[in-house]
């Protein structure tokens, strides 16, 4: 089989925004954190993401500010470079090639030119002792650098890069790693190394966490995980160093940070409490509580005035000074495991999956924001190990998006399954799904799968369950009384007393495919009669999928036993077969392509294929390692025209997978990139102000005033051309007309652009849009 | 080992009192310690904590405060009087009224020329250390308000006064008040309370450290008279504060059992300059801490709940030894127990009364661990209330039950004992002139002899019979040592005296010629038990440091064994034990079997099996359970430990063979203890 270079894997949208520290620029304006893998621009007074900035091709390990320049930023990242970005403009300046895999980065404003970085002793992928290097860069006008000089200053650091700190200004490095704290003096060229007496027998865990050094005194404050903070001093010698312990903490201290002025120390962990102490006075302390999730980093800005956390469930929240939140920027939340399929919510296409407990999330992939947070348990989430509360299992959309389904269940030790099957109806007012029907114990067990028929006439929801049954519910129209319509139960079947594994309605709804165990029936959901039987033992069906289009006439089933058949439905015979392990199988629903992740031997191989065609589209081999278990194509917000063959299959929809470490993953093309990487170089608006067809207009008019003051006041000023004029135009073409400004305004404010164009084709581009604007 | 029937006496309810004041002589590196019952007790630092001397209380004569003047002891109470002790024959030398009400503090300056004292009605009185005593030399400007703590600065010249509210700085030439330090009152608690300055430090670059009744530890500049720092420490009281020699650290106690240091440090690593930062927290104890000493390498402190605590300070010691670790001294090192082994009867000292005890008996057998059924429960036979007002200081049991006599630091008494059918007591009315006090007391095995150990290491000998006691000689060593005899121990056959003294001297006298036999030769350590040997008359003696020798008395030399022992040296888990041995007693059964114990186990030493060592396992009891009997034999080494009992105050074996431990469970003393101060704990 042909391997495709051309597509890579990538995180794009709903990576992991918690995985570093964040870094809040010298102004306090704007917040940068890595996120899969590129570094995101965030607003910190309306938590949009500003600026996108894209290049690094594997996971962003850290970032921070350039010492000095407060306008730039590094970034390094797994795929061995460290970049060098203006931030306000999102530009990429320089890209340093270091050839290693970079864990984190740390610079110091004494260290000018020279970076710190942690990577593997030896260049192996599955080291596991690492080394803090020096980087000395390169003075050189290239954007691309490949740097040679690397010194090691500590051996045997901890990858964490909050387990690293420098000391006041510069002068020394502290980091420590199990049961050890070693500072390196750089003037002396000495290290120091500390170690605590092992309190393991005492059943006490007294291993370093963190560390953070106290920027004006000679302190280092050390994050343990019994939950002590110890405050080192007087550790220029070996003997005589002393420390005094705080402890508030009942559980690991997570992150440590001193304010840049050193005269409060936060610290955070498990309790999701952040805790602020005075330093030198620590019995006084003052807690900011409730933070939804534990803390997992703390970062200041550099005048002090907010504080940043990072959260377990993909958050940063931004506080003030004074200890209030002033902003909470969400990401992806990723539970330990996603119960629920990963499904597209037809309407605002947001990708729907399990987020907090008892809730689904709708998080908008094309703007890598969560949306909303749809409450589907009500019921008080208690944080305590140990407590079976209810969980989201299932959920489905009807083909418009107008009925929402869930299945919530809760397993008690040593009692019976408690089970709730919620339907819920969108409401336009209110914008959001609204509780139409609840169903507590629709089945006797697990539910295992559970369908919309996508059929335009009926709308009917189809539920299988281990208890050998399908159930058939319908919207029963109460149309004559008071009440509204709910839904009920239609039809109950079943095939022998096997038990039903999945079900899959055909594109049209008019067949209704049921996996029984090793049987496969095709049933019509009109009349509910069954229509034939399939069989292709052995092993039990575990996906069913119906071709589309073209292709429908093909039913595909993959087996446990290493089974992926194609029935031929008009023949009722099977028309192909191939021993594969096919762990899931995902129909894209815009076009008769198949994509199915077949296991093998501790990775995941993907192949895209028609039905009807033997060959793959597209394949590749060692996509991630473990099982993919949730995929879905997501539908493109614009059309790609790719030619390649191997890539065609992109060009209506994306493919986005979840790997076994809760990675959300999903392919991109060349053109694809090509595109981004355009975009990235456009000049941007003012940062703070969303980006939004509204703003562009008035806010460019705006502009265009203040421009012109100062070229009243300052006549010797020379009069810049506005290169952007046709770029406003086009967006004002796009522009849905109930948010456009009057036509007044626009007549002058475009006759003002032609005025001002400075090109003759600008101009004539102008005027042809002006004439198609004119009949509108 | 052996299997023994064990008597296991949990009826001694002995109570230590809590400790009130401390005071280190770095010098003769001799910890003086005074607890609220009016006793005060010598510790040898040099000599691994050995509890060198005990000089019993008195009633209504609590001591407030103790101090050091060369190698004289001070003490100062609420009575009012200052008491200066006479160390060579454990008693109060004199008592001088101050006639300044009771007496809050008292403390020495750094010359040692003079005493001053703090008092109820305000006053600083100086008093002069003269060689016959102290006199009186002038009064310091009067305050308002008692005198509750002071402390002399390093120079001589200044003087820190801790009231109740303030600090005043005095100038000692002239007697008048320089300074007037306020101390705030308690932030959350009760405004009109007034805050007591509970002690002062007065360092000699001028800071002074105050603790205060208000949880507050707060450092002073003593030129200006202004406040440089506040460190909360808790809500409750910081009782003690205490600085090390170097003046590089003070630490402070707090009624919430915690000592918490600070530490004079550079903040900024290159610079000079360097300021008090409140660093490392140890929690050793559950109640106040009244007492606290830093004596360079360690922290000592002892409070309410009646342990003294020394926590090593570790960056200090460059490896592991026996002063790198922690140690808790909760039991006298000498024996409150006796015991007559033919009559079965325990006598059970304590400060204020005597109990006579019978052992119960059983006639069960069983396995070894079992509990046997009692056909007689322990009976307490006597409960007998000492004259006077000084605490008893030494009692002793003759074997046969006939004899008992206690002393105290004025008086010996002497009782005729009958306790067969009814139980009769009566004290033998004439003692003769020279029998005034004893510091301690021994019957000789027969009961023919009562021995009583007098000033200057002597011993009368007095003789005993139905009619009445005689005196019948002073035996005096030749070494001319003017120190206190602290063991004394007979041989069965009523030949041999063996004493050992504080002096670290131990003698053996002949009690048919009635003279000195020979002396030991000197050993660096304190002899802390001994017994003779009753078939071979070997003196076998174990010392602080926890060496063993044997000496035979016969030979005067040391026995084959015991060179044996020396030259291959003692395991190091057994010489880094924690508690000495305070009595050691043979088997006449088995002639090899030396039994002894400490607080935390009792061992058998078998002499005819392999000494052990470096390199074999110590404990070995468990491994060699679990051994097959043929492999048993190379594995035996010569000391078998047992720590089944804990908390031993004493360990006898009776005539049948049967053996009487004593127990007092620290978990029972604890219980007896007043309630700690509240404090907040997590999940509760």
């Amino acid at each position: 089989m042909v391997e495709h270079t051309g597509i890579r894997v990538v995180h794009r949208g709903g990576s992991k925004i918690n995985f570093r520290e964040p870094v809040i620029t010298s102004d306090s304006r704007f917040l940068l954190c890595g996120s899969g893998e590129s570094v995101k621009v965030y607003s910190t007074s309306t938590e949009e993401c500003v600026h996108d900035l894209q290049g690094h091709t594997d996971l962003v390990t850290g970032v921070v500010l350039n010492p000095s320049n407060h306008l730039q930023a590094y970034s390094c990242s797994a795929d061995g470079t460290v970049r060098l970005w203006d931030f306000t403009d999102g530009i990429l300046i320089k890209t340093f090639i270091i050839r290693y895999h970079i864990f984190s980065i740390h610079v110091s404003e004494k260290h000018v030119g020279v970076l710190f970085v942690v990577v593997p002793m030896a260049n192996e992928k599955g080291s596991e002792l690492f080394q803090l290097v020096a980087v000395h860069l390169p003075r050189s006008g290239d954007p691309e650098v490949e740097v040679g000089e690397l010194s090691a200053v500590l051996c045997d650091v901890s990858p964490n890069p909050g387990a690293v700190s420098f000391g006041t200004g510069g002068e020394y490095i502290a980091a420590a790693k199990g049961l050890q704290l070693e500072v390196f003096f750089f003037k002396k060229q000495k290290s120091y190394r500390f170690s605590l007496k092992s309190g393991m027998n005492k059943g006490i865990n007294n291993s370093f966490t963190c560390i953070s050094c106290h920027p004006k005194e000679d302190c280092i404050a050390t994050g343990h995980a019994d939950g002590k903070i110890r405050l080192w001093r007087n550790f220029n010698q070996k003997k005589e160093y002393t420390y005094s312990t705080l402890h508030w903490h009942h559980n690991a201290v997570n992150t440590l940070r001193f304010t840049p002025e050193g005269t409060n120390l936060l610290s955070g962990g498990i309790e999701s409490v952040l805790v602020q102490w005075r330093y030198t006075q620590e019995n006084q302390k003052d807690f900011l509580p409730r933070l939804g999730a534990a803390i997992t980093h703390i970062a200041v800005s550099p005048d002090g005035s907010l504080f940043c956390t990072s959260h377990a469930d993909n958050k940063i929240t931004i506080i003030l000074s004074s200890v209030k939140v002033s902003a909470i920027i969400q990401g992806l939340v990723k539970d330990d495991c996603v119960r629920t399929d990963l499904m597209i919510d037809p309407r605002s296409k947001a990708l729907v999956l399990n987020g907090k407990p008892g809730h689904l999330q709708f998080y908008s992939l094309h703007r890598d924001k969560q949306l909303y947070n749809l409450d589907i348990v009500q019921q008080e989430y208690i944080h305590e190990q140990g407590v079976d509360q209810f969980q989201v299992v299932k959920a489905a959309f009807d083909t418009h998006g107008d009925w929402l389904a869930t299945v919530e269940e809760r397993r008690q030790k040593s009692s019976e399954l408690e089970i709730n099957l919620k339907l819920w109806s969108y409401d336009e007012q209110t914008q959001s799904f609204v509780l139409n029907t609840t169903v507590t114990a629709p089945h006797e067990d697990q539910i295992t799968a559970m369908c919309f028929s996508p059929s335009p006439e009926t709308t009917l929801l189809v539920t299988t369950s281990l208890d050998g049954h399908f159930k058939a519910w319908l919207l029963a129209d109460h149309s004559d009384t008071e009440e509204s319509a709910s839904w009920s139960c239609d039809f109950v079947g079943g095939y022998h007393l096997l038990k039903p594994g999945c079900c899959c309605f055909s594109a049209d709804g008019s067949l209704l495919a049921f996996g029984f165990q090793e049987v496969v029936t095709v049933w019509s959901p009109t009349s509910w009669e069954l229509l034939t039987t399939l069989s292709q033992p052995p092993g039990a069906v575990r996906d069913l999928c119906f071709g589309r289009l073209s292709c429908s006439k093909y039913l595909l089933g993959t087996s446990t036993k290493n089974q992926l058949c194609c029935w031929n439905l008009l023949t009722c015979s099977l028309e192909w077969n191939t021993p594969m392990d096919v762990s899931l199988l995902q129909a894209d629903p815009f076009s008769e392509n198949m994509a199915a992740f077949c296991s093998q031997s501790g990775s995941t191989d993907l192949f895209v294929f028609k039905p009807s065609e033997p060959r793959p589209l597209f394949s590749k081999k060692a996509l991630c390692t473990g099982k993919v278990e949730r995929a879905i194509f997501a539908p493109r917000d614009q059309m790609l025209e790719s030619s390649e063959e191997y890539s065609q299959w992109l060009n209506r929809s994306q493919l986005y997978f979840l790997t076994q470490h809760m990675d959300l993953m999903t392919f991109s093309t060349k053109t694809e990139e090509d595109r981004l990487l355009a975009s990235s170089k456009q000049l941007m608006v003012d940062d703070s102000v969303a980006i939004t067809p509204f703003y562009l207009l008035l806010g460019r008019h705006k502009q265009q005033q203040q421009e012109k003051q100062e070229l009243l006041t300052n006549p010797l000023a020379e009069r810049t051309p506005l290169p952007q004029g046709s770029i406003a135009i086009k967006e004002l073409l796009d522009t849905p007309a109930h948010v456009l400004p009057s036509a007044s305004f626009l007549c002058s404010m475009f006759v003002r652009s032609l005025l001002v164009s400075s090109s003759s084709a600008s101009c004539q581009d102008a005027m042809l849009t002006w004439g198609m604007l004119l009949p509108g | 080992m052996g299997e023994f029937k064990v008597h296991r006496v949990r009826f001694f309810e002995y109570m230590p009192t809590a400790i009130r004041a401390m005071s280190f002589n770095a010098h003769t590196e001799r910890l003086a310690l005074a607890r609220v019952d009016g006793s005060v007790e010598v510790f040898n630092f040099a000599d691994r904590y050995f509890q060198e001397k005990v000089i019993p209380g008195k009633d209504a004569h609590s001591i407030e405060a103790l101090c050091w003047v060369g190698g004289r002891l001070f003490s100062a109470g609420l009575h009012g009087e200052i008491t200066e002790y006479d160390l060579e024959n454990l008693r109060p030398k004199y008592s001088l009224e101050a006639y300044g009400g009771p007496i809050w503090t008292i403390i020495s300056n750094p010359q040692g020329t003079h005493v001053a004292i703090g008092c109820e009605d305000g006053t600083v009185k100086l008093f002069e250390v003269l060689a016959e005593g102290v006199q009186f030399e002038r009064n310091l400007d009067r305050q308002k308000g008692r005198i509750i703590s002071l402390s002399w600065h390093p120079s001589g010249t200044r003087i820190a006064a801790g009231m109740m509210d303030m600090i005043r700085v005095f100038d000692v030439l002239t007697g008048h008040a320089i300074q007037r330090l306020l101390v705030d009152r308690s932030v959350g608690g009760c405004k009109s309370r007034e805050t007591v300055v509970w002690t002062v430090v007065f360092l000699s670059d001028h800071t002074i450290f105050s603790s205060d009744s208000a949880g507050k530890v707060q450092v002073w500049d003593g030129h200006t008279g202004t406040l440089v720092k506040t460190h909360q420490l808790t809500k409750w009281d910081v009782l003690a504060l205490s600085v090390s020699k170097d003046e590089s650290s003070v630490v402070a106690g707090t009624s919430e059992g915690t000592v918490v240091q600070f530490q004079f440090i550079a903040p900024n690593l290159q610079q000079q300059e360097k300021e008090w930062v409140r660093t490392r927290t140890f929690k050793n104890h559950t109640h106040d801490v009244r007492a606290l000493v830093e004596i360079g390498t360690a922290i000592v402190s002892g409070g309410m709940d009646t342990q003294l605590v020394v926590r090593p300070l570790l960056e200090k010691f460059e490896e592991k030894c026996f002063a790198s670790g922690l140690r808790r001294i909760h039991f006298p090192h000498r024996n409150l127990v006796s015991c007559a082994q033919k009559a079965r009867l325990l006598l059970l000292q304590f400060p204020g009364q005597l109990e006579l005890w019978r052992l119960g008996e059983s006639d069960g057998h069983g396995k070894p661990g079992d509990i046997l059924p009692l056909k007689t429960k322990p009976e307490k036979l006597l409960y007998l209330k000492r004259k006077g007002k000084d605490h008893i200081c030494c009692s002793a049991l003759s074997s046969c039950g006939g004899w008992l006599a206690y002393s105290t630091v004025s008086s010996v008494r002497l009782y005729r004992l009958q306790t067969d059918n009814n139980i009769s007591i009566t004290k033998v009315p004439k003692l003769p002139k020279v029998l005034r006090s004893a510091h301690q007391l021994c019957f000789s095995s027969e009961s023919s002899y009562l021995f009583a150990a007098s000033s200057q290491s002597s011993v009368l000998v007095i003789s005993l019979n139905q009619s009445e006691c005689k005196y019948v000689h002073t035996l005096k060593p030749k070494s001319g040592s003017r120190q206190p005899i602290h063991l004394m121990t007979t041989s069965v056959d009523g030949k041999w005296l063996a004493t050992a003294n504080s002096d670290c001297e131990v003698h053996v006298y002949n009690l048919q010629k009635l003279e000195l036999h020979c002396m030991v030769p000197m050993y660096s350590s304190c002899p802390s038990a001994m017994g003779i040997h009753p078939t071979t008359n070997n003196l076998t003696m174990v010392h602080a440091d926890q060496q063993i020798f044997e000496f035979s008395i016969a030979e005067k030399q040391y026995t084959v064994w015991s060179r044996k022992l020396q030259m291959q040296g003692l395991h190091n888990l057994w010489l880094n034990r924690d508690t000495p041995v305070t009595h050691v007693t043979f088997n006449p059964k088995n002639p090899d079997q030396i039994l002894l114990h400490d607080m935390y186990m009792f061992c058998i030493i078998d002499q005819s099996l392999p000494l052990p060592d470096q390199k074999t396992q110590f404990y070995n009891q468990m491994t060699l359970r679990s051994l097959s009997e043929q492999e048993r034999p190379s594995h035996l080494h010569a000391f078998k430990v047992c720590k089944s009992f804990q908390d031993l105050m004493c360990m006898r074996l009776l005539d049948d063979q049967s053996l009487v431990v004593v127990e007092r469970p620290l978990m029972a003393i604890n219980s007896q203890l007043p309630a700690p101060v509240r404090q907040k704990k997590f999940a509760t």
